[in-house]
């Protein structure tokens, strides 16, 4: 499998949907090598033990303890999730100055790592698929697995030198992050990876109208494998560790603040919710490029006071905040799928999420809106937050719902169509020999 | 001698528009929905089966009977929507072989929470079938079929009632059959009917199913199973949605020709005949006692409440609904007293229904709404408003006290 993000070194869904995947087939018995682009850091807190650590070659190999039929093979490399070519390069030069000062500004250092580090994203994700290329030369495996546009050069790469079959995983595209703002070198590098792969999975239907409709993608290639959620049982946090009163209410955002997540409907729905409700508080828990301009917006509509910043969460804080939360609100503009409302509704935290989502094609006990209809998200809002029968029943229906969305029947789906393409390209090979 | 005993359950509901917490007017119902579904219905299933009936009955001359319960909410859409419809059921209730049973005039479970709502609304409904058909209803149906032994003893001693009409669910008849005539535990006089479920739903739900081994189910073939009551039955009483013809069981179904031809085959033995319930209850006596300490209802395999009453929501809903009811009628609105009635159908506690949402089965054919969830906030967003104007014309009669008398006025028909 080549992907970009592992717990607990995430920032986003696409992390949680490789842990909970690869656990799942893990426990299958299948056996997978996971190619990750090294760029640890340590400033996050760890709960998974991380054996073997990395020597200083361009791929190292370790192994967690959980996951027993899982290698992992990172790759000296600076790719993360999310990234645009823009922020890409604004980071590399960032990490560049650094270098420079820790090495007291030598002109020679500075060299050497323009040699280390690619000097934009396009050239990184490259970099990332010659590397891999190497690896693949070594492994012995039957299916590459790909996750995202960035890993797409990779294996696309290591199909066509070892001639085995290429599987796409699309947790999102260009068009629901940028909207119709499009970037055409991801746009490019994502058609060509579902053009050249034998199977695209897409996260759900919402996402495979997408490849089929914007990538021109033969709907017999797409096939659905939505994602399953990881029960962590609930943690015992009491309100008196919050800091927020018992009798105010606490309505949930959480996840990127960027124009995919739909921020700002957020906070101009909460606007409407205070005109006929004040004990309520919004809490926006996740970072972006669009952070500053919530906090203003949160200004601008006269709601600072009501609206509270928490930054990225992770762990144990998500755990507190969903504990915390009478309501999570979901107001994607384009969500292929959006793990996080189930979490919820595993913490008891009943949901409302925009219909422009894959998650609602796998929920019935949540409350969906158009994302850009505010005046509903509003009175969806107050109604959860007035009427406790309302909020019981989504909860508890919502709970016993979550329960069967199980990464185990994913990682089936998944291992169904490993099994077909093996099928197929056994019978591709006899072809040839006769 | 099994007689064979139709009626009709005529009812379309009023569907409340889209109301948010935002909204502030007193326009709860949505005009256009209910006036196109009206419409629809009556050219797709009233107007057809009207005639067809009577058709059938002129051509049996006498022979062929059957009956009709019809809400007054739909009475009202009708007259609204669909007059039309209302001349072709006064032409039915002219032959003399077509009965209108009564019930309450909003569709609605007030026997469950408010017996004095309950008698206004059954006396409403009498009102108007008197006014519209020429008719008393001497037999009486529940919403639902909703059932026990309380509701018998407070509609006997009503008086104006002979007999009433519940599902033979099998665990209040154990090993006895339903096509007799029973009565209700503790009375003396009211008579009771219970509905054939397996013929009746051989018609309402089966029809048009081809996994159905016994599909496609003839006139011929049905009228057979009436022949096989004969000797052990003095009645077949065959309850249904009179939306089955042409609504429930499209047209193309040949819901319509099995109609047409299920009379004449039935007829064709000549130990048949056709009664209305009132008929039955005068031609035959009671078998046996049938006790219903708890509640039944005609739906779903539970036959029991929980399609309306199942969930949080749905109780919570209707808790909130009749706690209203001292404030509305000492509001003495006749608006706010009619909005507050229409309320009650049980309707829109049914589209608040959480059991069986998973299946979209039946259930979700007959909501408007997306989800159960959708349901309940906008009914509970209108009964917000319908309270406040309680509040509103409370203040502004302070001074004034209404007595028993005053409120029971506020009962009157309200066409």
């Amino acid at each position: 499998m080549l992907g970009w993000e592992f717990p607990p070194f995430i920032s986003g869904g696409l992390g949680t949907a490789c842990y909970g995947l690869t656990k799942a087939m893990n426990r299958m018995g299948i056996h997978i090598t996971f190619v990750l682009p090294k760029s640890v850091q340590s400033q996050y807190a760890t709960h998974v033990k991380l054996l073997n650590p990395s020597s200083r070659n361009a791929s190292s190999s370790f192994r967690i303890d959980e996951l027993k039929n899982v290698e992992f093979r990172t790759i000296e490399s600076d790719l993360k999730p999310y990234a645009t070519p823009e922020s890409y390069q604004q980071r590399i030069e960032d990490t560049i100055r650094r270098k420079r000062l820790a090495h007291g500004g030598k002109a020679e250092s500075t060299l050497g790592l323009e040699s280390d580090y690619g000097s934009d994203l396009y050239n990184e994700i490259h970099r990332y698929a010659a590397l891999a290329v190497e690896l693949a030369r070594d492994e012995d495996f039957d299916i590459i697995h790909a996750h995202d546009w960035m890993t797409y050069p990779a294996g696309i790469a290591s199909a066509a030198i070892t001639g085995k079959p290429l599987i796409v995983h699309v947790h999102s595209t260009e068009f629901d992050r940028s909207g119709e703002h499009v970037n055409q070198m991801v746009y490019d590098i994502e058609r060509q990876g579902m053009q050249r792969a034998d199977k695209v999975i897409a996260v759900s239907h919402f996402t495979r109208s997408i490849i089929i409709g914007r990538y021109g993608i033969s709907g017999d290639k797409v096939e659905v494998v939505h994602n399953g959620v990881e029960r962590n049982g609930n943690g015992d946090w009491s309100l008196a560790e919050t800091g927020i009163r018992s009798d105010e209410k606490i309505v949930l955002f959480l996840g990127r603040i960027t124009m995919q997540k739909g921020p700002e409907y957020f906070l101009y729905a909460a606007k409407k919710v205070l005109e006929v409700m004040s004990n309520v508080k919004f809490v926006m828990a996740g970072s972006g490029d669009m952070m500053h301009r919530a906090i203003e917006l949160a200004a601008e509509l006269g709601i600072g006071h009501k609206v509270l910043f928490t930054g990225f969460l992770r762990g144990q804080d998500v755990q507190k905040i969903y504990k915390m939360a009478d309501l999570y609100v979901m107001p994607s503009v384009s969500e292929p799928f959006g793990i996080a409302p189930l979490e919820a509704l595993d913490n008891d935290v009943p949901v409302i999420i925009s219909k422009q989502s894959g998650v609602s094609e796998v929920l019935l006990h949540a409350l969906k809106v158009d994302f850009w209809d505010v005046n509903e998200i509003a009175n969806k809002v107050v109604a959860v937050l007035k009427y406790p029968p309302l909020q019981m029943t989504l909860k508890s229906h919502g709970n016993f719902e979550v329960r069967k969305l199980r990464w185990r029947d994913s990682a089936e789906k998944c291992a169904r169509i490993y099994q077909d393409m093996l099928v197929t390209a056994w019978e591709g090979d006899q072809t040839v020999g006769l | 001698m099994p007689s064979v005993c139709f009626y009709f359950q005529v009812h379309q509901p009023l569907r409340l528009r889209h109301y948010t917490v935002f909204d502030n007017n007193h326009e709860y119902f949505d005009d256009f929905k209910n006036g196109s579904v009206c419409r629809k219905v009556a050219n797709k299933c009233y107007l057809p089966a009207n005639r067809l009936l009577l058709d059938l009955i002129r051509k049996f001359d006498g022979r062929f009977k059957v009956a009709y319960s019809v809400t007054g909410v739909l009475l009202e859409q009708l007259q609204r929507y669909s007059p039309e419809v209302l001349s072709t059921f006064d032409a039915l209730a002219e032959t003399g072989c077509v009965e209108f049973l009564g019930e309450t005039y909003y569709h609605s479970l007030s026997f469950l929470y408010s017996r004095r709502e309950f008698l206004a609304q059954i006396e409403k409904h009498t009102d108007v079938i008197k006014h519209l058909f020429g008719q008393t209803p001497k037999v009486f149906r529940n919403t639902e079929l909703i059932y026990n032994n309380e509701l018998a003893a407070l509609i006997e001693a009503m008086g104006q009632f002979d007999g009433i009409i519940t599902e033979g669910a099998d665990h209040i008849l154990g090993d006895r059959s339903p096509d007799f005539l029973y009565r209700p535990k503790n009375c003396r006089h009211l008579k009771l009917l219970l509905k054939n479920y397996s013929l009746s739903d051989d018609i309402a739900f089966r029809f048009s199913n081809r996994d159905w081994p016994e599909w496609p189910l003839t006139a011929e073939k049905f009228a057979g199973w009436i022949n096989d009551v004969n000797g052990n039955g003095n009645v077949v009483n065959l309850f249904m949605d009179y939306e089955t013809f042409g609504e429930h069981q499209w047209e193309d179904t040949g819901i319509f020709d099995f109609v047409k031809h299920m009379p004449e085959k039935i007829l064709a033995h000549p130990d048949n005949n056709f009664k209305t319930p009132s008929e039955v209850v005068e031609a035959f006596h009671p078998v046996d006692t049938v006790d219903v300490p708890h509640i039944i209802s005609w739906a779903d395999t539970e036959r029991d409440l929980s399609a309306w009453l199942g969930n949080a929501m749905q109780s919570n809903a209707i808790h909130e609904l009749y706690r209203l009811e001292r404030q509305v009628k000492n509001s003495q609105d006749p608006e706010i007293l009619s909005d507050w009635r229409k309320l009650q159908a049980s309707d829109h506690f049914y589209y608040m229904c959480t059991k069986y949402f998973a299946d979209g089965d039946v259930h979700k054919y007959f909501n408007p709404y997306d989800s159960p969830y959708d349901s309940y906030i906008n009914f509970m967003n209108v009964l917000d408003n319908l309270q406040s104007r309680c509040g509103e014309t409370a203040k502004e009669n302070k001074s004034f006290n209404l007595s028993p008398a005053a409120e029971s006025a506020g009962l009157q028909p309200i066409c």
